[in-house]
């Protein structure tokens, strides 16, 4: 990879995981910037998530890691568990595909939302409050005081991923990683969520890695875009160049692949 | 297979499904809704998540009654599932559900699952190997268990198996939202290909409008327990005449490269517990009148006050 014009929030280089003796990732490198979106597109079974869950040390039991995976000076694959652990959350946050299974059923919005916020930030139970109902404002749910108290089932599948992404933004992190999490929205609210992770990447300076394979997405919101193949990246480069002029085969035969032709007539 | 000598194959006339939880006030789910479907047609029932899509599609098949309105299959009014024998007109009605992870039986094998539907039929003559290899699996998966399989070929075993009834109507109820992307277009190709070679209709329900325009000859987009347009689908996607419909083909976010943010609809659907007033979608319509606030459009192939039809072509 050339090198980088601005200071990259985080680094992958040469980043190889193996489970079970099988590799799965063959050497990724990837730097993302502050400020920017950095997409993450390919196929599934291409490692595009492995990459992301590799970052947070959250890859399946049995699984071997090796590379770098540059965070503010250190290197977080070698790091133990419990230093990890203060990273993890904290400065880099994550969300998941399925906000149904990725927030707790059983407890309040409060509870998930300052849980962490009280033990990464040490405030009290009155400043967790105050925060979380800010964090409700910013991902724009309506009436964030009295959805505090409220569970996730009584929220619609839109309002469930926003409040997902409040609870990764709870301890103002550097660094988001975003895995496929408008999958499983609808059009109209994937785009009411990709105009939120655009607007919060722009305010705060936060560091957005977008997993996705849905080239529109990709379009709409990256700044630069990655492709992968086979545990590899193939090609990297501004979105513009990226999906426009491919010059690897596999991104051509990605948006030869299409429903919709990229030619844009769809619009009404 | 039973085929109408006239009339659309499936023809579904103001029906309205209910929800009841005690302590609840009622969930009109459905709320006279119109949908027609003829053989050898493929529609795709298009719609934002708690419109009442689903609701709808199991309704069509027995799963959930209807509290007023008409459901007819080539003739035949359909009636709730029950324990008794079914109308044999009735089983030509088949479902793919969404989830491959639990519409199969999982301590079964394939094979014995797709005898079920060949014997619905009363096919004794087809093998469920025979069925597999026309869904594109080989013949050797009838002696499986479902969780030896990948959800794309789950989603192809229950395709065999609603196959296998001989159906005269395919439901797929988002049949593949729960797939992978590169194996969705194909599933959804599968299903198409298959019900236009047995002469069968399908109605394709999904929230991913680029995979409905793909195969779908006509389309209907539901809002909020009624279908508010239906038209040719290369017709409402060149020219769609509700706002909504609109609304909803300007958020799919397209894969040029220009950086543009997909348009956002303002609001969530509202509570089908308690609609609005009037049009149902005039609180999120940008441009809606001082009659959307008063009075419901109910009139088609576009309920809108901006497309009222001519009185002269109602009479």
């Amino acid at each position: 990879m050339t090198a980088e014009p601005r200071a990259a929030a985080l680094t992958i280089e040469g980043l190889r995981v193996s489970i079970g003796g099988h590799d799965v990732l063959h050497g990724v490198d990837l730097a993302v910037e502050a400020g920017r979106v950095h997409g993450l597109a390919g196929e599934s079974g291409s490692g595009k998530t492995m990459t992301g869950l590799a970052v947070l040390g959250l890859l399946p039991h049995g699984s071997r890691a090796s590379g770098r995976i540059a965070f503010g000076g250190r290197d977080l694959l070698g790091m133990p568990a419990r230093v990890l652990d203060e990273v993890r959350g904290a400065k880099i946050a994550m969300v998941f595909q399925d906000p149904a299974t990725s927030l707790h059923p059983m407890l309040t919005v409060e509870r998930q939302l300052t849980e962490h916020m009280r033990h990464h930030l040490g405030v009290g139970g009155r400043e967790a409050r105050d925060r979380a109902a800010g964090l409700l404002a910013k991902v724009r749910i309506p009436g964030p005081r009295e959805a505090l108290k409220r569970y996730p089932h009584q929220f619609s599948g839109g309002m469930r991923q926003r409040i997902a992404i409040a609870v990764a933004l709870a301890c103002d992190p550097e660094v988001l990683i975003a895995d496929e999490p408008t999958t499983a929205l609808d059009v109209t609210v994937q785009a009411g969520i990709l105009r939120l992770l655009r607007g919060l990447c722009d305010d705060l300076g936060l560091a957005v890695l977008l997993v996705t394979h849905d080239l529109g997405v990709m379009s709409a919101v990256a700044d630069e875009v990655s492709v992968m193949k086979d545990g590899l990246v193939v090609e990297t480069g501004p979105r513009g160049r990226v999906l426009r002029e491919p010059r690897h085969p596999y991104t051509r035969s990605l948006l030869d692949a299409l429903p919709v032709p990229p030619a844009g007539e769809n619009s009404p | 297979m039973i085929m109408p000598l006239t009339g659309p194959l499936l023809s579904v006339e103001d029906l309205v499904v209910e929800h009841r939880t005690p302590g609840r006030p009622v969930v009109r789910a459905v709320a006279g809704a119109g949908l027609q479907v003829a053989a050898g047609e493929v529609v795709g029932l298009v719609g934002e998540s708690g419109c009442g899509k689903s609701t709808l599609a199991r309704a069509l098949c027995g799963l959930h009654g209807a509290a007023s309105g008409r459901i007819l299959v080539g003739g035949h009014p359909v009636t709730p599932l029950g324990l008794r024998r079914r109308n044999p007109a009735l089983t030509g009605v088949q479902m793919v559900f969404q989830d491959p992870y639990s519409s199969l039986n999982p301590r079964r094998r394939v094979g014995a699952q797709i005898a079920d539907g060949l014997r619905t039929a009363g096919d004794t003559a087809t093998s469920p190997a025979d069925v597999l290899e026309r869904v594109g699996l080989p013949r050797a998966f009838a002696g499986r268990y479902p969780h030896e399989f990948s959800g794309g070929q789950r989603q192809r075993i229950a395709i065999a198996r609603a196959l296998a009834a001989r159906p005269s109507l395919l439901i797929g109820d988002e049949p593949i939202s729960a797939l992978d992307a590169s194996a969705q277009a194909q599933v959804a190709r599968l299903m198409r290909d298959l019900a236009m070679e047995s002469g069968a209709g399908l109605l394709f329900i999904s929230h991913d409008l680029s995979v409905v325009r793909l195969i779908a000859d006509r389309i209907a987009v539901m809002y909020l327990g009624k279908v508010v347009e239906t038209g040719p689908t290369a017709e409402v996607w060149a020219d769609p005449r509700h706002p909504y419909t609109r609304a909803l083909l300007a958020a799919i976010p397209s894969p040029d490269g220009a950086g543009v943010l997909p348009a956002e609809l303002p609001g969530d659907v509202p509570d089908p517990a308690d609609p609005p007033a009037g049009c149902r979608f005039h609180p999120r319509c940008p441009l809606a009148m001082d009659v959307c606030r008063e009075r419901e459009p109910d009139f088609g192939p576009v309920a809108c006050w901006l497309h009222e039809p001519e009185p002269s072509s109602l009479s």
